[in-house]
């Protein structure tokens, strides 16, 4: 129940684009039609899966005060080291999904190295650190629901702007400018959320 | 001294200001750019630390330029970066211990943000360090500068004050007046990013999108 909860609560109240504004760039570059939309989204939340979790470990035994050796406090090195976690996944399946699965590969290509500087991921394990999760399930679970809820947000903005293709917008906010207000409009709408409970 | 600041590198260095701002017309680093911006104080801490950073991380990746292997380039400017990011977060810990804890996960996350890997990838690694160091600065305040008229709004609406200090008199409030709380919430920031962009694309019609 406690896991639902978590889930729920982090796709929907916590979410990563109208909450944080957390992989906002490659949210508004790679929206512009439905199917490379899904596709980089099915691949943020993967590579979220895998290293949230794998920075918890990192976090819980070796960076606290006390963790590896009594007496020693590593948490200034959380950042290089929780980048350096990213960047390495993010190279790692890269590599087995072109061993494994060359059209997906095909389809994701261009985006998959990209995720390595994508905020959300970064920000997914820098909130799991603020959280303090007492169990490797909840920090996974936080990572999944997460994903889910970017991959929401990133479909929903590439339908909305491949229907807005035919509307006539005033010159200067033409791109980018309507862009951003749609993602506010969004954004107000997910704040009906704020204060479910399940 | 004349070379140190002939015609190209003054382009370099107000470019970003104006015409080529990295947030409004390179659609960089826009993650920070709303979420730091509720009020004004975080939002100047924050343009400063990212000025800081995208100058020296320029610097030092202008410098190594030649010498990174091409295909372990991202992994090196992210190391780089991240050290950097590093010293500054210690360094708002120990002396600004307050907005360091209002900026919370946005510090770590300056490692992440595109203006970084963007002006590293497209500028230092093709330029020298003096014009790499005008770069970075020039990116970091045209950053900055937009922080700070999206932090100016949202404070001055949201809570009618500015760094904190009220601004519109409690005359005004026993008047009828109201502070608009939709303006501290997250979607007012993107409201007012795009009201930016209007005004610019308005006046500079080059940078209309067809």
């Amino acid at each position: 129940m406690e896991y639902l909860s978590l889930f729920v609560k982090s796709i929907f109240v916590d979410n990563m684009i109208f909450a944080f504004f957390l992989g906002m760039c490659s949210y508004l570059a790679v929206s512009k039609n439905v199917k490379t939309a899904l596709g980089l989204g099915i691949a943020v939340t993967f590579v979220l899966v895998v290293t949230v979790p794998v920075n918890y470990l990192l976090e819980n035994y070796v960076l606290k005060a006390n963790a590896l050796v009594e007496g020693v406090d590593l948490s200034f090195l959380a950042f290089i080291l929780f980048i350096a976690v990213i960047a390495g996944i993010v190279q790692l399946v890269e590599m087995v999904v072109e061993r494994f699965t060359p059209s997906l590969y095909a389809s994701l290509g261009i985006f998959l190295p990209l995720i390595a500087v994508n905020c959300a991921i970064m920000g997914a394990s820098l909130f799991m650190q603020q959280r303090h999760f007492i169990h490797i399930g909840e920090a996974a679970t936080y990572a999944f629901g997460s994903g889910i809820g970017w991959l929401l947000a990133i479909v929903g903005l590439a339908a909305i702007r491949e229907k807005m293709a035919y509307s006539d917008v005033p010159a200067p906010l033409k791109g980018l400018g309507i862009t951003f207000i749609t993602v506010g409009l969004m954004a107000m709408a997910f704040m009906c959320f704020s204060g479910l409970k399940i | 001294m004349s070379e140190l600041f002939s015609k190209k590198n003054k382009e370099v260095f107000f470019n970003p200001l104006g015409v080529n701002n990295p947030v409004t017309v390179q659609v960089l680093g826009i993650c920070s750019a709303l979420a730091v911006t509720a009020q004004l104080e975080p939002a100047i801490v924050m343009g400063l630390s990212v000025t800081v950073i995208v100058a020296f991380a320029n610097v030092i990746i202008s410098l190594i330029r030649n010498t990174i292997p091409n295909r372990i380039r991202i992994i090196v400017q992210l190391v780089v970066v991240a050290a950097l990011v590093t010293i500054v977060s210690e360094i708002l810990k120990a002396f600004a211990y307050d907005v360091s804890v209002q900026l919370s996960v946005y510090v770590g996350l300056i490692i992440t943000n595109c203006i970084l890997m963007g002006r590293l990838e497209a500028f230092a690694m093709q330029n020298g360090p003096w014009e790499s160091f005008l770069d970075g600065i020039g990116n970091g305040l045209g950053y900055a500068k937009i922080l700070v008229i999206v932090a100016f709004f949202r404070e001055l609406l949201g809570a009618g004050t500015l760094f904190g200090f009220r601004i519109i008199p409690e005359a005004a409030y026993e008047a009828g007046y109201m502070n608009n709380g939709l303006m501290l919430m997250p979607p007012m920031a993107l409201v007012i990013c795009a009201c930016i962009i209007w005004y610019q694309r308005a006046h500079n019609k080059e940078l209309q999108e067809k």
